[in-house]
């Protein structure tokens, strides 16, 4: 007897990095636009829900591979600022100020954040890190995820949806009336959604939120649906029966979110990826789902070389940033949902003080974080950075991050954010005065 | 009168009711052994098989096939081997390195530190490509393993002696402790307790290299009770700060496991009511000889080769509750070696019975092993099957904690569910998720042979009977709403004969609910 199935395989899958990196080029995902499809105004069917936190919504964008906060929320009234950053340091003219008694700004390229600034939707936390800072990207972001500097367990949004199972609710499959609990649009699974129990949908475009067999013979969808959309007659405790109830809800949840960003979103987008991103969570807002926590990605912040002054790499990246923020609440705005929706920005960590040799920054520490929102606590919060009491050429964080996720869960979610974080985190004040 | 024969029908019951326990033990008889029992064990103690497997282990009988999967005497493993894998590329320093980091440090020499850091860096980003190789590695080994229930143990004990490389990051380590649990994949939980407390990886995961005589650290005392042995709250917390004690100086150096005396705390202890010089050893044996640890781990083999078990104990049946005793008891009576109590296992009625024959959750890694075994489709891309397995929540090598994966449904949600009929999909068409097609694997899947194979297992016939032994070999049932479905692909086409038809119906067969129980 032979269960040995060696030489039935194909050998090409081992050719090795070349196939590893065609594979990855894949994530060019086709995003979707086609016409309007008169959804009901989700605004309208939610009205009876104002002001219950269950219509909340939290968006989460991860700024990838360690923003320069230096040279975003630029320290201009500090000289030591100028000396250790004598090639990429932004000058005193072009910074857009936000704080003049502090001598702190914005880099140029942020014009659209302050606009949002300067209409009170944008909330600025200083000097934000955690104690013995990790410089291995990896590790940090886990810590970021997990809120536990020991970067392991579940992470701090699973630990959320595990607790308050909102948006939930009663199924195990994780949907509600078709909204997943939690959306990460991304190739894979963020380590901050995964909980115990309650595990995010995740897709990179929502076209392949759905069965790609029948794009191989579009006569097979007939069948396809016959054996995925079954109604059960009885609900039992069986496996099967569970497994037949997700595929349903698989299906429903398909429709739905497949429905919704096929339609266009009421203001132009800029074009880049976190744009694209947030089209999509925009058009799931509009259409009424009932998920509470989106999560987005802009990656490319790992500036060792060549970062660019007022233009360049750096500058590119946050005006993407902002641009697309800015587009997104637009875009809310017009839907009438914009009060409803937060979103907080994070990075693994800063960069170091003193540029490199190679017109660049290594692996830091301490850098803001952002709340946008027409809720939140508008201006720059808390203390910034030392620039002269370093630690080994890096900044010592004045706030644990710890507190604005606090923040965030306690007042903005409702939820109890002391369980959730394993200990007690003053919540930083993150909501303005309504 | 009429009382009196209400307690004879009641002594009957209690009798038959007794004769049902004794007999779920039992071993299956040869002619209870058919195709669907053989399709079961090589599911349950492997990753599935073509029908011509199926067949042959059949034909076996039950005795002789467990004795195969347990023993696989004359197989030749021809499975991949992986001696290529560079051990030294998160090596500690050298002495001069470290000579050269501690002389940057003490006169804040930048540079040199910033060299150092950018070399730290770069070593980072080449032991992560390395992990990604060796997860390559095991994927392609579960896949061509002559000895199925080999891998299957050892995915077992990666899932209970859970280190991820996200902590440790060393790949090697990772590799060294994977071939250690193959190594000991059906020998003895007694000698792998030993050795996991000697394991690098462990070591690190669980921060015993930095516990030390006065300043011990508990992360590895307390899972390896909690999590590895006797379950939480089967012991005291004076019985984890003592076994921290016992495991101070537990280290390694590069890759060897090392006894640091000098940070062994050699005093006295008190674990589990008696008092000695414990060290690491002494600890062991002191959790081996609780009765927990038989518990515990028979429970957890339970759930990963036979079924769910209820969370709260006391809601389990009858039968089940019987067969953890017998477990148990086969288990501990052998020293804690895996051959016996798996052969009994393999072989009782209980794990044939109708209540668990395709009632588990396969785990990604069987889904996708599985599917490439059975079906015999072409592995694609082994490093998109990563990425499928990844977001199907089981990526080698990261399990999510130190408890492992929980397993069960927590496999299975809205999203999952589409991850995993798209990657058979994928394996069935050569189709990426995304619609890449200038990407798409072109190499057809040819389910010619597999037809073959079934044709010879269970019979030739009409269109009707294609559908119902395509049911039998891939789900082992044949549910009637799925039979009316699925002779739909096949009118008007040529058939069995029919290639494409045929992938065609498996195309939808893998897209079932019912396709993700084993």
């Amino acid at each position: 007897m032979d269960l040995h199935d060696s030489k039935a395989f194909t050998r090409r899958a081992f050719l090795g990095r070349g196939m590893m990196l065609a594979s990855a080029s894949l994530a060019a995902p086709g995003f979707v636009q086609g016409a309007a499809l008169g959804l009901p105004s989700p605004s309208a069917m939610l009205s009876s829900l104002a002001g219950v936190p269950e219509d909340r919504v939290l968006v989460v964008v991860q700024l990838s591979g360690g923003n320069d906060g230096l040279n975003t929320v630029v320290p201009y009234g500090m000289d030591e600022y100028y000396r250790a950053r004598r090639g990429i340091g932004i000058g005193r003219q072009q910074v857009l100020e936000l704080d003049s008694s502090q001598g702190i700004g914005l880099h140029p390229a942020l014009e659209s954040m302050k606009e949002l600034y300067d209409a009170g939707m944008c909330s600025i936390f200083q000097g934000v890190g955690y104690p013995n800072p990790n410089r291995s990207h990896f590790k940090s972001m886990d810590i970021w995820h997990t809120a536990d500097t020991s970067g392991t367990g579940e992470g701090w949004i699973g630990r959320y949806l595990d607790s308050e199972c909102v948006g939930f609710g009663k199924g195990e499959s994780g949907t509600l009336e078709g909204s997943p609990p939690a959306v990460s649009i991304g190739r894979d699974t963020p380590l901050a959604m995964q909980g115990m129990k309650v595990k995010p949908v995740s897709f990179e475009s929502a076209e392949v939120f759905r069965w790609l067999g029948e794009d191989h013979d579009r006569a097979l969808k007939g069948t396809y649906d016959q054996l995925n959309r079954r109604e059960q007659a009885s609900a039992s405790a069986s496996n099967a029966d569970f497994l037949t109830k997700t595929a349903l809800d698989a299906q429903v949840s398909s429709d739905l979110i497949r429905q919704a960003v096929s339609t266009r979103p009421l203001v132009e987008y800029p074009g880049n990826g976190l744009a694209r991103q947030l089209a999509m969570i925009s058009q799931m807002i509009r259409a009424g789902l009932k998920t509470r926590i989106y999560y987005a990605t802009l990656g490319g912040f790992d500036t060792h070389a060549g970062q660019g002054g007022p233009n360049g790499r750096h500058a590119q990246l946050l005006r993407q940033m902002a641009t697309s923020i800015q587009a997104f609440y637009r875009d809310l705005k017009a839907q009438g949902n914009d009060s409803r929706v937060m979103t907080l920005t994070f990075s693994e960590f800063g960069r170091r003080v003193s540029q490199n040799a190679s017109g660049g920054t290594d692996h830091g520490t301490a850098a803001p974080m952002f709340l946008f929102g027409p809720m939140v606590r508008p201006g720059v919060h808390g203390t910034h950075p030392s620039m002269r009491d370093l630690d080994g050429g890096d900044l010592k964080h004045t706030l644990d991050f710890r507190h604005v996720y606090s923040g965030v869960l306690d007042t903005w979610m409702g939820a109890d954010a002391d369980a959730i974080l394993g200990r007690r985190y003053r919540p930083a004040l993150v909501l303005g005065r309504s | 009168m009429a009382s009196v024969s209400a307690k004879d029908t009641r002594q009957q019951a209690e009798r038959q009711a007794r004769e049902d326990l004794r007999r779920v033990w039992e071993p299956i008889s040869e002619a209870e052994f058919g195709f669907a029992e053989a399709r079961h064990l090589l599911w349950r103690a492997g990753f599935g098989g073509t029908p011509g497997q199926i067949a042959a282990v059949a034909g076996l009988g039950p005795e002789r096939a467990v004795d195969y999967l347990l023993e696989s005497p004359d197989v030749r493993d021809e499975s991949p081997a992986a001696d290529e894998f560079d051990r030294n590329i998160m090596r500690p320093y050298i002495q001069q390195e470290e000579q050269m980091a501690a002389q940057a440090r003490r006169t804040r020499d930048e540079d040199t530190l910033a060299r150092l850091r950018a070399m730290r860096q770069q070593a980072q980003g080449q032991d992560r490509r390395q992990m990604r190789e060796i997860q390559r590695w095991w994927l392609r080994r579960m896949i061509e393993t002559p000895r199925p229930l080999e891998e299957k143990m050892t995915l077992f004990w990666h899932g209970h002696f859970a280190t991820s490389y996200r902590t440790i990051e060393d790949s090697y380590h990772m590799y060294m402790q994977n071939q250690r649990f193959r190594k000991h994949a059906l020998g003895s939980y007694k000698q792998l307790m030993r050795e996991i407390i000697r394991d690098p990886a462990m070591l690190a995961y669980l921060d015993n290299n930095d516990s030390r005589k006065g300043s011990p650290n508990e992360n590895l005392a307390r899972e390896l009770m909690e999590l590895f042995s006797m379950g939480v709250g089967t012991y005291s917390e004076r019985d984890i700060k003592e076994g921290a004690r016992a495991l101070t100086g537990y280290t390694f150096r590069d890759d060897e496991f090392v006894f640091d005396r000098e940070n062994h705390d050699g005093g006295r202890k008190r674990i589990f009511g008696r008092t000695a010089n414990f060290d690491g050893d002494g600890f062991v044996d002191g959790i081996l000889a609780q009765r927990a640890t038989g518990d515990f781990i028979t429970r957890k083999l339970y759930e990963f080769f036979v079924g769910d078990l209820p969370e709260d104990m006391r809601d389990a049946s009858p039968a089940v509750d019987s067969v953890l005793g017998k477990m148990r008891l086969t288990f501990v009576r052998s020293g804690y070696a895996m051959k016996p109590l798996l052969r009994e296992l393999l072989l009782s009625r209980h794990f044939y019975s109708e209540d668990v024959r395709g009632q588990r959750i396969k785990s990604p890694t069987e889904l996708v092993v599985g599917g490439v075994r059975e079906l015999r489709t072409p592995v694609r891309d082994l490093s998109a099957l990563l990425d499928a397995m990844d977001l199907m929540g089981q990526s080698l090598f990261f399990p999510p904690s130190v408890a492992g994966w929980p397993g069960g449904r927590t496999w299975i949600n809205t999203s999952t569910m589409f991850v995993r009929q798209n990657t058979l999909a994928f394996l069935l068409t050569g189709r990426r998720p995304g619609g890449a097609d200038a990407l798409a694997d072109r190499q057809p899947y040819e389910p010619g042979p597999i037809m073959d194979q079934l044709r010879t297992a269970l019979g030739d016939g009409d269109d009707q009977h294609i559908v119902e032994s395509v049911l039998t070999y891939t789900l082992g049932r044949q549910p009637t709403h799925a039979m009316d479905a699925l002779r739909g692909p096949l009118a008007g086409r040529g058939g069995a004969r029919d290639g494409e038809a045929l992938r065609d119906m498996l195309l939808l067969v893998t897209a079932m609910p019912e396709y993700q129980l084993c």
